[in-house]
């Protein structure tokens, strides 16, 4: 909790970052298949507030949120979430990292089949061998409001009601920033609007720092700030927007050239 | 469609490779079995045919005594010496010459103590270096040629580390010799006979020492003049003869070779059966993980079958492409199995080899017939095995093609269930039945009901599975989030874990099974021993070999004896078949024995009575003063009078006879057993010195007293036991292949949990123990429905088998810990690679798989 700089609106300047990127680049193939997904990207995820990451599809938005969260590497340039440098992190400390700091909800398939709602919430804990915070567990219980479908297993719930399941677990370890990837993209509207809300509440109400890819302008509205990605690189840095100004700057892409 | 096929080959090649590793095992060993009786057959039947004269006349006994040495008989009966002459008179014989060979010569090894083990003969023969009339090739050396001078065959000589020049000390029927080896020979060409030792003397000094000097043979054999036949010969000896050829054996030189191999291959057969018992049980275990994987295939491939449905393939064109996979797999499983079927048979070799059973080594036979049967066994089983998933392929709806999440209905365990409940039911019944009736029938039903319980048991298994897991598993949740996620993955494909758990509990509970009856005959002959056993020591031959009456009389001499008992075998032939009766000293037996007698008494035996136990006397109808027709091996015939009917203790069973019965039928004086009663308040110790210090003289006896003899008996039926459990290894060995098939393909089909689990913070190590974990999960599953299905079996045998002296219920705790324990060892060795996988896949690209 290191970087927690509790709850608040808009950071400053001086505060540590919850997670950053510096000269951030990633180079896939060689030779002729050489593909640049990231191209010296810089950036920085104030804590506190929810960023959205948006572009194109191939506009290297997934391997930004990849590299900052640790699933994959960078090929030159460092990332770090809170004070630690990841690219000088060995697996072992990188999945430790994973598991205390950082939280995921990914697109699809987010639950273990196997274990209920509850135990899916507490899964993380369980696997460093924590045992929860009962005040904090009971909170984020509440913000979800699944609180009567604990015992049921993720075949016996919705698809947005598993996304909420899947929010709360990756608030469960309180981590310094949760990484949620798509997070509606397998969802009708209004399940999709109380994932997105649930996650604006962990950020306004349970102070958390939340940074989530989507191609979704209704779903960009929510954040605080949206990032645009274009071809590897940073074209916009947006704060406070509305699902129109969004979708405004997306046209842009659509019409004029996409290296802007 | 064929190309569909051979890429889908193609793309499963790990998994493919563990289903065909089944088949090679299977196939290995019926091949492998097959391939080394054949060569024994083969070899034995070289041997009697190089080493056959032209015309063989013997002594006809009354029946054969079934000692199963094939030659020379029991010794018993003898060709006067004049028959040579005659035989040498006839016309077309070129030369004869007469020969003894008898049982009973062993070799005194460094130790101080005769070589040779139960069941394997060990003769005293007649030396001749005519190739054409004897089976003996000198190796090294010369022939005997007078007393204090012998010849040994070359196995024997390397056994006991005798050379020619050397002095070795022989036990014979009658006095122990201290001779001179004079030479070193082989029987035939190849090699030994059947691992019996054979010892030449001259042809005086053999009569001396093996007939007691009678001027007799126990065999002629001639050689035809160019031109005559063997079957002319033998009619002209036969006219020779006149009136002696009745009780003379004449036979062709083939026609002896023949009996002989037939004799010995007889003995083989049942081995042979025995190999392919195992052979089988392999293949049955084999099928199920064929079963399994082709299961799993298909369901993986739900969405790839659907959608060669869904252009246009017909049903039975995705039935055929799924068992052109298995037969391309059968075929090649068969090829591999029956390369290593050649090797196993070597190992055999070896086995048995390293088990003191001496066989000779002849080169391979692969015959047609085991090439045929390798191929049939291994394609017909893996077809056999994947009609089912591919019969399920073909249902596949093409519109499962379009679905997001296809995977293959979840069907009913409702009719599983009640079909195995079934099948236990009908089980049970029979091995109830079984119990409640008496007779040979009894083991029988027991079995088909125990076999009935393992079949009810694998279709039953999947509903029972998630249960009997969860037991299971409880220690291992409460390990943690590693042990719940195994425990609940072991859970979560019912089907898949029940069958892939059958293959090990099949194995495990024959184990089991075999280990309660192992244990059962053990507790019921230290029962007998310590309930009926009331002689302090026990006199017996290391082979079984009869002992010479000079070791009664030398024992009754020793300070401290009261009493000795001498036990001989009278071979008999009743209208029920041939046997061997008991012949006691109704004096001095019961001394030495309880006999517990129903009606009668030991003591009414006299000359003319039989003692017979509960169960012969109720299957043939006898009773107090029945009359019993009898024959004996020298062709008396004499009615014998039933004069007591005893409760079968294991002791001894079926006929028995007095001393002064057998001396008239002809029985030979020589001992079984001799049982040694102390005087009372006399020290064991003391006695025991006393005993061993008389008995320096007899090598080839061996004295035990009670502690001993139970521990012989244990340790001959330890001997039966490793050799099963060696062979029921394999079952074990292929069903920890099944687990590792198994788990790979589950963790293929989890690769985005794993990949879920890693990112959420679950290190290689906690992944790596999941998947271990689940493994154990399934094996100890296995292993504890082995274990309760080979104790009911294991129980339900011993009650079948307590007319036959197995009285005792026998639990062998240490067999069925090691059953559990290496049930965990089983589980961790199958996850090893499995979860080296699921440990090594990368988290984002395990996460991002569709």
């Amino acid at each position: 909790m290191a970087a927690m700089t509790g709850p608040g609106p808009a950071g400053t300047v001086t505060e540590v970052p919850a997670a950053r990127a510096e000269q951030l680049t990633k180079v896939y193939g060689e030779g002729d298949t050489r593909v640049v997904a990231l191209d010296a990207v810089s950036v920085q995820v104030q804590p506190g507030r929810m960023t959205a990451i948006m572009g194109p599809s191939g506009s290297g938005k997934s391997t930004l949120m990849h590299c900052l969260a640790g699933l994959d590497s960078a090929t030159s340039g460092s990332v770090f979430v809170g004070g630690t440098d990841l690219t000088t992190l060995k697996d072992r400390d990188l999945t430790r990292l994973r598991r205390d700091r950082v939280g995921f909800v990914f697109q699809s398939f987010n639950l273990l089949p196997t274990l209920t709602a509850l135990e899916n919430i507490t899964l993380p804990l369980d696997i460093a061998g924590r045992d929860p915070d009962p005040e904090w567990l009971d909170r984020v219980i509440d913000a979800i409001g699944l609180r009567d479908r604990l015992g049921h297993r993720p075949s016996e719930l919705s698809g947005g009601q598993q996304q909420r399941v899947a929010c709360a677990r990756a608030l469960a370890t309180r981590p310094d920033v949760i990484f949620a990837d798509e997070p509606t993209g397998n969802l009708d509207s209004r399940s999709g609007a109380q994932v997105l809300g649930f996650l604006r509440t962990s950020v306004r109400d349970l102070g958390q720092t939340v940074v989530m890819v989507t191609h979704d302008a209704g779903a960009a509205s929510y954040a605080d700030r949206v990032l645009f990605l274009a071809d590897g690189r940073i074209v916009d840095d947006m704060a406070d927007p509305t699902a129109e100004s969004v979708l405004e700057r997306m046209k842009r892409f659509d019409a004029g050239g996409r290296a802007v | 469609m064929l190309r569909a096929t051979v890429r889908g080959l193609m793309g499963h090649k790990v998994r493919l490779l563990l289903t065909a590793v089944a088949v090679v095992l299977g196939v290995a060993f019926v091949s492998g079995s097959l391939i080394y009786t054949d060569t024994l057959k083969k070899t034995f039947d070289d041997l009697f045919s190089q080493t056959s004269p032209d015309v063989v006349v013997s002594a006809k006994q009354a029946f054969t005594s079934g000692s199963g040495s094939g030659v020379g008989g029991d010794g018993s009966a003898t060709i006067p010496a004049a028959t040579l002459a005659t035989v040498q008179r006839v016309d077309g014989v070129e030369r004869a010459r007469g020969s003894v060979f008898v049982n009973g010569v062993q070799v005194v090894g460094k130790d101080g103590k005769t070589l040779g083990q139960p069941g394997v003969p060990a003769f005293g023969s007649t030396w001749s270096a005519d190739p054409d009339l004897s089976p003996f090739r000198l190796v090294e050396g010369r022939g005997p040629t007078r007393s204090g001078e012998v010849a040994i065959d070359s196995q024997t000589a390397t056994k006991a580390g005798l050379r020619v020049g050397g002095t070795v000390e022989l036990t014979t029927p009658g006095a122990t010799l201290h001779v001179t080896v004079v030479g070193i020979f082989r029987f035939g060409t190849t090699g030994n006979l059947a691992g019996a030792s054979i010892t030449a003397f001259d042809p005086r000094t053999a009569q001396q020492v093996l007939l007691q000097g009678a001027d007799a043979y126990t065999g002629i054999s001639a050689k035809a003049k160019p031109g005559v036949s063997q079957e002319t010969l033998r009619q002209r000896v036969v006219d020779a003869l006149g009136a002696q050829a009745g009780t003379l054996k004449v036979q062709t030189g083939k026609q002896s070779a023949d009996e002989a191999a037939k004799s010995i291959t007889a003995g083989l057969q049942f081995f042979n059966v025995f190999l392919l018992v195992f052979a089988g049980i392999a293949l049955v275990v084999g099928s199920f993980i064929i079963l399994n994987t082709f299961s799993m295939l298909v369901a993986q491939r739900t969405r790839e079958l659907a959608m060669l449905r869904a252009i246009g393939a017909s049903r039975s064109q995705v039935t055929r492409s799924v068992l052109l996979e298995a037969l391309a797999v059968g075929v090649a499983g068969s090829t591999v199995g029956l390369g290593f079927g050649v090797l196993l048979s070597l190992g055999l070799r070896g086995l048995f080899e390293a088990l003191g059973i001496d066989l000779p080594a002849g080169p391979l036979v692969v015959s047609g017939t085991t090439v045929t049967a390798a191929y049939a066994v291994g394609v017909l089983v893996t077809l056999a095995a994947a009609y089912l998933p591919a019969r399920r392929a073909s249902r596949v709806p093409p519109v499962a093609a379009l679905q997001v999440d296809a995977t293959a209905t979840v069907r009913s365990l409702r009719l599983r269930a009640v079909a195995g409940v079934a099948l236990l039911a009908a089980g049970a019944l029979a091995v109830l039945v079984g119990l409640r009736s008496t007779g040979d029938s009894a083991p029988s039903l027991v079995g088909l009901g125990g076999l009935l319980v393992l079949v009810g048991t694998v279709v039953l298994s999947p509903s029972i599975s998630r249960r009997v897991i969860g037991w299971v598993g409880s220690p291992m949740r409460s390990a943690g989030p590693t042990g719940k996620i195994a425990v609940d993955n072991a859970r979560r494909n019912p089907r898949r874990t029940a069958s892939t758990a059958s293959a090990l509990m099949i194995g495990l509970a024959l184990v089991s099974a075999i280990g309660v009856l192992g244990a059962s005959t053990t507790a019921s002959t230290d029962a007998v021993i310590d309930g009926v056993v009331k002689a302090d020591f026990i006199a017996s031959n290391s082979a079984f070999l009869p002992l010479s009456p000079q070791v009664a009389t030398t024992l009754q001499g020793v300070q401290g004896v009261q009493t000795v008992s001498r036990v001989q075998a009278l071979p008999v032939r009743l209208k029920s078949g041939v046997t061997a009766f008991t012949v006691v000293d109704p004096a001095t037996i019961t001394s030495m024995l309880s006999i517990d007698t129903v009606t009668g008494s030991i003591q009414g035996l006299g000359t003319d009575g039989l003692l017979v136990d509960q169960a012969t006397a109720t299957s043939e109808g006898w009773h107090l003063g029945s009359a019993v027709p009898a024959t004996f091996l020298d062709g008396t015939a004499r009615t014998l009078v039933i004069q007591g009917v005893y409760k079968s203790t294991g002791a001894f069973s079926g006929g028995v006879v007095s001393t002064a019965t057998s001396r008239q039928a002809g029985g030979r004086d020589l001992d079984l057993l001799v049982y040694v009663r102390l005087a009372p308040g006399t020290d064991l110790h003391a006695a025991r010195s006393a005993v061993d210090k008389a008995m320096l003289q007899y090598p080839d006896v061996k004295i035990q007293d009670q502690t001993q003899y139970k521990q012989s008996i244990r340790d001959q039926i330890n001997q039966l036991l490793y050799l099963v459990y060696a062979l029921l290894a394999l079952a074990v060995v292929i069903a920890i292949l099944g687990i590792v098939n198994t788990l790979a393909l589950s963790v293929m089909e989890r690769t985005r949990e794993i990949g879920l689990l890693r990112a959420l913070g679950m290190d290689r190590r906690q992944l790596r123990r999941t998947v271990r974990l689940e493994s154990v999960a399934i094996s100890v599953y296995g292993a504890v429905l082995g274990i309760v299905i080979g104790l009911a079996f294991g129980a339900a045998l011993q009650r079948s088998l307590s007319d036959q002296g197995i009285t005792e219920l026998g639990i062998p705790w240490a067999v069925l810990a090691v059953v559990l324990v290496s049930s965990v060892v089983v589980g961790v060795l199958a996850a090893v690679w499995p979860a080296r996988r699921a440990a090594r896949l990368d988290v984002l690209a395990a996460i991002m798989t569709e």
